[in-house]
């Protein structure tokens, strides 16, 4: 009844509908309706064009990161630096964008191959120190985090600005914006990014699949001794793995950087571009089409919960509590799949 | 300023910004020696800040002065009920533990503002009106040169944390639940042939890691932040998972490491006002406990193992 490819496309599936169900529990606890809540999240992402405008520019940078975190995973490296690399692919595609005047042409691809580059920087850091030190890439990455955290809020305050809180906007010719997307969507500030963040999806399903290079990736994966057998040469994939990763970060960044706001402020804190990529990987299956399923679904959650205070009064946070719910369920795929296989026996 | 008075201004600050350290650090050693992974310290030191935060608020014309000793308890026991979502996750449920973590700092953090905002209708709640305040400890701040150091001008918690470390060592180090529980983190399927019930002492250790972290978030609440907001709890949770490693997954170790960071941040507080330091850029300062914790990691700064079982889903059966 259930093949084991069936049962993995269940799981995700099952997580979000438990998670939604939970969130639906906490509402009537609270003496709200559910109902009316999830109906304010609809309208907040798709009621007119200009919040689904928004709901996009929301996907654009989920995917980049989704796919950052998705593709360390194939390659059995958990990537929780996604948050590091985005900071630093931001700062660099400001930088580029606001330091120097060149056509179009030029400086578009420009800015967002420094965003790459800072990104792959980031990653390459934890992936030679887990490639030739054996150190753990969680940990590593998780201070990455920091360290970009700080030295990004120090850059644009006393290196970029003289003791500004935020950058000055990038010039027009290093801009994602789409006047044509946002005329489109009521001016909402949906931008060309998302036609980068698909190509890149394309990119990674491309290479992972079809070349030598992603079988490599993908075997030290699985198995990290059979591949030395087979003669890879492991830590060169490690390193690898985590640039690409950190590259698909740092692109996440630039579009915020290029696209959504033109500017880099010093933050206060994160900005969970990165965190949320955990779950949109995890629930994606760690698959190019199922990461830009996934994204879809938390850009819709996390711009149509802005809509749930004023049209049913519920608190915006109940949607975090949804998301973290679900990366729970899907991390507990074992009770599902446990659940799903009592049926199957049930069944015959 | 005199090298006294340079020492008198830096040593109380240091122990005041590590004291919520340790205690989170002290209850990430106590879960990864039971070689479950705890990411989540952040989440739990959330957990800890809310619940102390929103505590004193409530009952503070019930419990009077001591109303910020009966928060931190109330801390401790709401966030140990809160760790068992990341027990049964990943010791029952077999979850990856790095993500149960990173779920539990999201869940903290989600829940924490939406009662915020529930009970509070606004993004942050009152400042409380009872903290915790500095003291001078009586007869031994008199002592002379270490009085003033060490005596006067102390937060409780702060010495309540370093006898905690000394305990916790105990505990750890020289009792059979101490044994037990670091067996079951190095080689859980010897421990399990010896009678020792591995899923029990892991949903033990994880629940002492709430309860720690609790403690932890409550205490920097309640002397540092004074209020709860999205904004209470940033990085001092993975600050307290640092110092566990830099620490060499051994409490006292874990002391010194939080001790060394919180020192770290008062210099960059303090450090103006001293002559060579005052050239230093805090950035550096800032940066200073993530960057030495990779490379404690890379083994610059002596090499140590982390529990062998550390991170692996225990399978009764399996081998």
């Amino acid at each position: 009844m259930f093949s084991n490819r069936t049962v993995n496309i269940l799981i995700p599936i099952i997580s979000v509908l438990l998670g939604l169900l939970s969130g639906a529990i906490i509402m009537l606890a609270f003496g709200y309706n559910p109902v009316a809540g999830y109906a304010a999240l609809w309208n907040g992402a798709f009621g007119d064009l200009y919040f689904f405008g928004e709901t996009l520019r929301q996907v654009t940078p989920y995917i980049l990161s989704g796919l950052a975190v998705a593709f360390a995973l194939r390659t059995g490296l958990l990537n929780i630096g996604v948050e590091g690399q985005v900071f630093v692919g931001w700062l660099a595609s400001v930088w580029v964008g606001v330091a120097f005047e060149l056509p179009s042409i030029i400086h578009l691809p420009l800015a967002i191959i420094a965003a790459a580059l800072a990104g792959a920087f980031w990653g390459f850091i934890p992936g030679i120190l887990k490639a030739k030190l054996g150190v753990h890439e969680v940990i590593v990455t998780i201070m990455m985090n920091y360290i970009a955290l700080y030295v990004t809020n120090e850059i644009v305050r006393n290196v970029i600005t003289d003791g500004e809180d935020k950058t000055e906007r990038i010039a027009e010719t290093a801009s994602l914006a789409s006047p044509w997307l946002a005329e489109m969507t009521f001016y909402s500030r949906l931008h060309y990014g998302l036609l980068i963040a698909l190509f890149v999806a394309f990119i990674m399903w491309f290479l992972l699949n079809k070349t030598t290079t992603g079988f490599e990736l993908r075997s030290v994966g699985f198995n990290q001794n059979a591949s030395q057998y087979a003669g890879m040469n492991v830590s060169k994939n490690i390193i690898l793995a985590m640039v690409i990763s950190g590259a698909f970060a740092g692109l996440a960044g630039a579009m915020e950087g290029l696209g959504t706001f033109g500017y880099l402020s010093v933050k206060s804190g994160f900005t969970n571009i990165g965190f949320d990529g955990i779950a949109v990987a995890l629930l994606g299956a760690n698959t190019a089409l199922g990461v830009v399923l996934a994204a879809f679904l938390f850009g819709t959650l996390k711009i149509g919960a802005l809509n749930m205070p004023t049209a049913s009064g519920v608190p915006t946070e109940l949607v975090e509590i949804v998301i973290a719910l679900i990366i729970f369920f899907v991390a507990s795929s074992y009770m599902i799949r446990w659940i799903i296989l009592r049926f199957k026996k049930e069944g015959k | 300023m005199s090298f006294f008075e340079i020492l008198q201004s830096i040593i109380p600050q240091a122990v005041f910004f590590a004291a919520p350290l340790i205690f989170t650090a002290l209850g990430g050693v106590f879960s990864e020696r039971s070689g479950i992974i705890n990411i989540g310290l952040e989440g739990l030191m959330v957990m800890g800040a809310f619940v102390g935060i929103v505590f004193n608020l409530a009952f503070v014309d019930v419990f009077g002065n001591w109303t910020p000793w009966v928060s931190i308890l109330a801390a401790m026991v709401v966030s140990a009920i809160f760790a068992l979502v990341h027990a049964v996750a990943s010791i029952t449920f077999r979850a990856d533990q790095v993500v149960s973590g990173v779920a539990i700092n999201f869940l903290a953090l989600g829940i924490g503002l939406f009662l915020t905002k529930q009970w509070y209708d606004k993004g942050q709640t009152d400042m409380v009106e009872r903290p915790f305040y500095t003291t001078d400890i009586p007869v031994l701040s008199k002592i002379p040169i270490i009085g003033d150091l060490f005596f006067s001008g102390m937060y409780l918690t702060s010495y309540l944390a370093i006898i905690l470390a000394f305990a916790a060592w105990f505990i750890l180090f020289k009792t059979p639940f101490g044994l037990r529980l670091r067996s079951v983190g190095e080689h859980p399927m010897a421990a399990d042939t010896n009678g020792i019930n591995v899923y029990g002492m892991r949903y033990v250790a994880v629940m002492i890691s709430g309860a720690l972290g609790g403690l932890g978030g409550s205490v920097f609440a309640l002397t540092i932040a004074l209020n709860f907001s999205h904004a209470t709890i940033v990085g001092q949770g993975f600050m307290s998972l640092a110092a566990v490693i830099f620490g060499k997954w051994h409490p006292l170790g874990a002391l010194g490491a939080a001790l060394f960071f919180g020192f770290a941040q008062s210099l960059s507080i303090v450090g103006s006002g001293i002559p060579l330091l005052s050239d230093v850029p805090q950035i550096f300062l800032l940066i200073a406990p993530y960057v030495l914790t990779i490379l404690a990691l890379a083994g610059f700064i002596g090499r140590a193992e982390a529990p062998k079982a550390l991170g692996e889903s225990y399978v009764k059966g399996n081998r």
